[in-house]
């Protein structure tokens, strides 16, 4: 076996990294806060989750760039573990020499009887240790048959997941002969325990390695049918992601509800910066004005408080909130219009803060309610029926969020789609191909606005109220992330980006202080690894990952050459 | 008067002159070439007609219309089309998607029409569509619409951009080299294809060449620039021995490949 | 829609004439406004210590100075980035908390152990060196992470990068320190005012601006004098042909983070002086408004970002009294623009939308924002 001093080096430095990394999200506080909920009941909680993925990534890339049989596989993975447990005992061993807690307030006893198996600095060679472990199956991660890989991976992420969301599946299993069979086998009160897990993982282990080997025929088969049939099977899974969506609420309870709400809303304005940035190109960070906007156009014509101008209903008030974001939009594009680039992000960016400072000010009070906001905004009522909470006004944001998906499909294959397509791509060919640049950019500014006005519309009667503070800076950036996790310019992108990017971190409450530092982490990853995101754009995934090398420029010859024969 | 003139026409850049009083008259149906060495000017002209840029002094017009003071998507309304030296695709769109962007001045749609899906916006999407292939397979990219504009081979990539030219259905074709880069074989289909334009079509064309071969065998006026300046104009055969063109190019040695 | 470009063209610029009038209108007016309110009080109280005295206007001066110097020290930074890898780096602001929050440690240390007041130079100069490294050492980390990978990538890549970055510091220390905010200590000698010819100036202040305006003398000498500055200089010219010339661009651009670190980090610490607090978020908005600065000075330019800094400061500083306070509106505000301190950020959001709409090219610099492709 020949071995290379360079490359060994590599694969402790690396693992050591992974340990730096173990430390970062100990010392963030991130390991003990997860650490409340637990997966395994008396095996496993997710802070310890956290530091073993974090060892089986040690080893899993270790032994994945190496070269050379299983064994050196996994002797880099066991090595590369080893160091990332080197790397977190150096955590232990700083914190048994000075108080770390004078300056980072996570560095407490409870983190590092976590971290070190209750033994302090005794654990050291345990926790090395069981970095040599991880690291050695993540090794044998990269050896396994996919085949095999494929459906044990199944099996252990929705073990996690259902373990994870135990309580959100408890109150679903709650009722029903059937429900409450599979909760009595599944869970007990307090979550899920090793018999249930192992019950999991093993259905799923058995579904996942028949699906496989069945996939490929059941494909076939769909796609050996007539077009209109394929599109019968397209609108089946439509019409059942469909009804999920209606019975989610009403299985889930208040709190489900409450978070689907702001899926649904952040799925709106993510559809309408999509519209900006993923089709047209236009890098907007002041996205939020337009939210803003629209929740402050109902709150006034709707409010039966002291700034309420006319007593709307929200039906009524509804419409005018859309025309009203969609001329501020026109209003918000016209001078930055020749802004180009990443000037344009900053451009955007002041103009939403102006919004926001200015609804926040003394100055505008007598209009707005300055910091105090625009109170009693009533909720809608349809013929008797009144809107009254999330579980009910999930409703308007689910058929919102249906409808404007609609029409961003429909424009997006449209003539102005691709204009605005072939103006992110290049401007000045756009024009001169006859696009008309100032139109098609005012469409979009206007378009999108109108459709994020309708998520702040939604938002008003929502909370029943609206302050200036929520409108910051980072729901914009929230909306950017959400849509560049999901896949730029990918409708169905927008709402896996805001489930992943809204939904999860809300219902993982413990979760919820880490969102932005995860963000940050997803943002500059996704950049290296996945920049056309979780779903991507057809178009975009085929062009991220270009079959052929093109020179798309052609070397120009020198023209005496051509002139001497 | 011609189908696109050019009275006077100046641009500087800063200090630089990059076209000085231009006189040029394109006659209609003409195959008519700019040629110089570079720098004189040639892509600066086609940027000015295009109203990429805009000229301090003179005037340009195309079909009796003044056009120096249109932007450039309203000067291709008017029914002019260009492609570029170096290749300007939308790389990331389909080869079919390229060409409908070419479409978009007469494509009528409205984007509230787009949105209620009206009969009138299907029947001129589909309408697009058709038309879209037929000028792929006239190009002969058949059966190519859905790949990525960057994914196909340089040969065919020029042959894409001038698909998307004719798309907006011009009267007037403006082409930067189109043969650049290409072997004497492929350059010949060009010509081919180029005369195919004029005479199937009737479309005007404006062509920028280096390529002598081609230049004398299609154009029936070459105009030839330098530093900005005319400085010969007039069918092949006399721009071939003008000897004000020959010292241009090579100083005084003669200009190998014309006389061949 | 058959309209000429002329046509069109009005359109726009109607309605840009009419953002510029406005915001000229409000200038003057409430300028006006607030010099006859002061005039009047000057002539029938004759009482310097009115509102509206000439001391008071100093005061803003000063403070708009000691502000602006930071904002200069930070647009450094952003400027010189920009200058060579035509990149905005949105985590600057953050490069500049993290220099200020980690050294607000060594200078609780020193405070507890009295060695703050004991030498309170030495102490200073400590706190600042450590708070230059921290951030140098965080920028030259960010430019490995989240930056170098994209260097070929399209232009909205890094950015979006540069985004995530600027988070991923912001609540890390938040995650490591906590959400609330530090009182940074006060060294006593910097407390009070000194009084130079009459004028009292907060000794901070003076502190500040000093110290910025040795530290922005050291950085241009460097840029100007030093072959590697040349270098840099080179590579912001022109990448590729610095390359072919036998520059190695990755050192240049490391040193150049680098050296942006080092003046955020330093600008961090003076302006934990000035306010006298850290936070988390500390760094986005001077981040921002330091880009503005830059901007305003004209992007890659070193003494434009200096100038945009100090500009910006005095403007934020004394805009609100000088354009707001006394801007009456008949019918809405009798009396002038109520709390018009509030709306500080909004002058300056509104100067960087300006410049970038009017003037891309700043004072100084070159026209970068609209070069077309």
């Amino acid at each position: 076996m020949r071995t290379d001093r360079g490359s060994w080096g590599k694969v402790i430095s690396g693992g050591l990294i992974f340990g730096g990394a173990a430390a970062f999200v100990s010392l963030a506080g991130m390991v003990e806060a997860l650490g409340v909920r637990e997966i395994v009941i008396g095996v496993i909680d997710l802070g310890r989750l956290l530091l073993l993925l974090i060892g089986l990534g040690a080893g899993y890339q270790a032994a994945r760039r190496g070269i050379g049989g299983a064994l050196t596989a996994l002797a880099r993975g066991l090595l590369a573990g080893a160091a990332a447990g080197v790397g977190l005992s150096a955590l232990l061993v700083l914190a048994s020499v000075v108080n770390l807690r004078g300056m980072f307030i996570n560095a407490s006893p409870t983190l590092l009887e976590i971290i070190s198996f209750g033994r302090g600095t005794a654990g050291v060679p345990l926790v090395i240790a069981a970095g040599a472990v991880a690291g050695a199956l993540g090794a044998v991660a990269t050896l396994l048959p996919g085949a095999v890989r494929g459906p044990l991976g199944a099996g252990v992420t929705v073990t996690i997941v259902v373990g994870l969301f135990q309580e959100l599946l408890q109150i679903i299993l709650q009722e029903g002969g059937i429900r409450s069979a599979i909760r009595q086998f599944i869970f007990v009160p307090e979550g899920l325990p090793p018999r249930g897990a192992l019950g999991v993982f093993l259905v799923v282990l058995v579904v996942s390695a028949v699906w496989r080997s069945r996939q490929p025929v059941v494909r076939g088969w769909i796609l050996k049918r007539p077009p209109p049939q394929q599109r019968l099977v397209r609108l089946l899974g439509l019409l059942l992601a469909v009804a999920v969506a209606l019975l989610l609420p009403l299985a889930g309870g208040l709190f489900i509800s409450q978070v689907l709400v702001l899926v649904g809303l952040y799925t709106l304005m993510g559809l309408g910066l999509n519209l900006e940035v993923g089709f047209a190109g236009l890098l907007d960070l002041g996205f939020v004005a337009f939210f803003a906007i629209g929740a402050y156009t109902v709150g006034l014509l709707t409010s039966t408080g002291q700034y309420g101008i006319a007593h709307w209903s929200f039906w009524a008030a509804m419409p005018v909130a859309l025309v009203v974001s969609l001329i501020a939009g026109f209003l918000f594009g016209l001078p930055i219009l020749r802004i180009r680039g990443d000037y344009l992000a900053i451009a955007t960016l002041g103009f939403g803060e102006i919004i926001r400072l200015l609804a926040l000010s003394e100055a505008l009070r007598p209009w707005f309610g300055g910091s105090q906001g625009v109170l009693f905004v009533p909720k809608p009522i349809i013929g008797g029926f009144e809107f009254s909470g999330p579980a009910q006004i999930y409703y308007i944001t689910l058929a919102s969020s249906v409808l404007i998906a609609f029409v961003a499909a429909r424009l997006r294959d449209s003539r102005l789609g691709r204009a605005w397509m072939a103006m992110r791509e290049d401007e000045d060919v756009a024009e001169a191909m006859g696009i008309n640049l100032v139109n098609v950019k005012l469409l979009a500014y206007g378009i999108g606005g109108a459709f994020a006005g309708m998520g702040g519309a939604i938002f008003a009667v929502l909370l029943g109220s609206i302050f200036p503070h929520s409108f910051s800076l980072l729901i914009s950036i929230n909306v950017l992330a959400l849509i560049i996790v999901g896949g730029m310019g990918s409708l169905p992108g927008v709402v896996v980006g805001s489930l992943f990017l809204v939904g999860l971190p809300e219902l993982l409450r413990e979760f919820s202080d880490f969102r932005f530092l995860v963000y940050g982490a997803a943002l500059i990853i996704m950049m290296q690894v996945k920049p056309e995101g979780l779903w991507p754009a057809a178009m975009v995934r085929r062009e991220l990952h270009k079959e052929e090398p093109v020179g798309v420029v052609a070397e120009e010859p020198a023209a005496v050459e051509r002139v001497e024969a | 008067m011609g189908i696109l003139t050019s009275h006077q026409l100046t641009k500087r850049f800063g200090g630089l002159i990059a076209l000085s009083q231009l006189d040029l008259d394109v006659a209609e149906r003409s195959i008519h070439s700019i040629i110089g060495p570079n720098g004189a000017g040639k892509t600066t002209y086609f940027n000015c007609v295009t109203g990429f840029y805009r000229a301090e002094e003179g005037r340009t017009f195309f079909n009796g219309q003044a056009i120096d003071t249109l932007t450039p998507d309203r000067i291709t309304h008017l029914g002019t089309a260009r492609t570029y030296q170096n290749i300007r695709l939308f790389a990331n769109m389909t080869c079919l998607e390229n060409i409908l962007v070419g479409m978009h001045p007469h494509l009528k749609s409205s984007w509230v029409g787009a949105i209620l899906g009206t009969p009138r916006t299907r029947q001129d999407e589909e309408q697009a569509h058709t038309e879209a292939l037929r000028l792929l397979q006239f190009v002969g990219l058949r059966g190519k619409g859905d790949f990525l504009a960057r994914n196909l081979p340089y040969g065919e990539q020029r042959r894409l951009e001038i698909a998307r030219a004719l798309a907006s259905r011009p009267k007037l074709l403006l082409l930067d080299e189109p043969t650049a880069g290409m072997n004497p074989r492929e350059s010949l289909d060009t010509m081919a294809f180029i005369r195919r334009l004029r005479d199937e079509l009737g479309i005007t064309i404006l062509l920028i060449e280096h390529n002598m071969r081609v230049v004398m065998g299609i154009s029936e006026i070459v105009t030839v620039l330098d530093f900005g300046e005319k400085i010969a104009e007039g069918p092949p055969e006399q721009i071939r021995s003008d000897p004000r063109v020959i010292e241009a190019y090579l100083g005084t040695r003669r200009v190998a490949g014309v006389g061949a | 829609m058959q309209r000429s470009f002329w046509q069109r063209l009005s359109i726009i610029n109607t309605y840009l004439w009419a953002f510029r009038l406005s915001v000229l209108l409000v200038v003057v007016w409430g300028s006006l406004g607030t010099f006859q309110a002061g005039c009047r009080s000057a002539l029938t109280i004759c009482d310097f210590k009115s509102k509206y005295a000439p001391n008071v206007w100093l005061d803003l001066l000063v403070f708009g100075l000691s502000q602006g110097s930071v904002y200069a020290l930070i647009a450094l930074g952003y400027t010189m980035v920009y200058g060579i890898l035509r990149m905005i780096n949105f985590a600057h602001g953050d490069v500049f908390m993290a220099g200020a929050y980690t050294a607000f440690y060594l200078a609780a240390a020193f405070g507890r152990s009295g060695f703050l007041n004991r030498s309170p130079l030495i102490s200073l100069a400590a706190v600042l060196a450590l708070a230059m490294i921290t951030a140098t050492a965080i920028a030259l980390i960010l430019e490995r992470v989240a930056y170098r990978p994209l260097r070929r990538a399209p232009r909205l890549v890094p950015l979006i990068s540069a985004i995530g970055a600027s988070f991923f510091l912001e609540y890390a220390f938040r995650g490591f320190f906590g959400s609330g905010f530090q009182a940074y200590p006060e060294w006593q000698i910097f407390t009070g005012e000194w009084v130079i010819a009459g004028i009292g100036i907060l000794r901070t202040q003076a502190v500040v601006i000093v110290a910025s305006v040795l530290l922005m003398a050291a950085l241009y000498t460097f840029v100007m004098r030093t072959k590697t500055g040349t270098a840099m200089r080179a590579v912001s010219e022109d990448l590729e042909v610095a390359s072919l010339m036998g520059i190695d661009v990755d050192r240049v651009i490391v040193i150049t983070f680098g050296i942006g670190g080092a003046a955020a980090g330093a600008a961090g610490v003076l302006y934990a002086l000035v306010f006298k607090q850290v936070h988390f978020f500390m760094g986005f908005f001077p981040g921002i408004k330091a880009f503005t600065a830059a901007v305003l000075g004209g992007i890659g330019n070193i003494p434009g970002a200096m100038i945009g800094g100090l500009f910006l400061g005095i403007f934020e500083s004394v805009g609100p009294i000088l354009f707001l306070e006394g801007l009456r509106v008949p019918g809405i505000y009798p009396t002038g623009i109520p709390a018009p301190y509030q709306l500080k950020d909004v002058i300056a959001f509104t100067m960087l939308v300006m410049v970038l709409i009017f003037r891309p090219s700043g004072i100084l610099g070159e026209r970068l924002a609209t070069k077309k492709a």
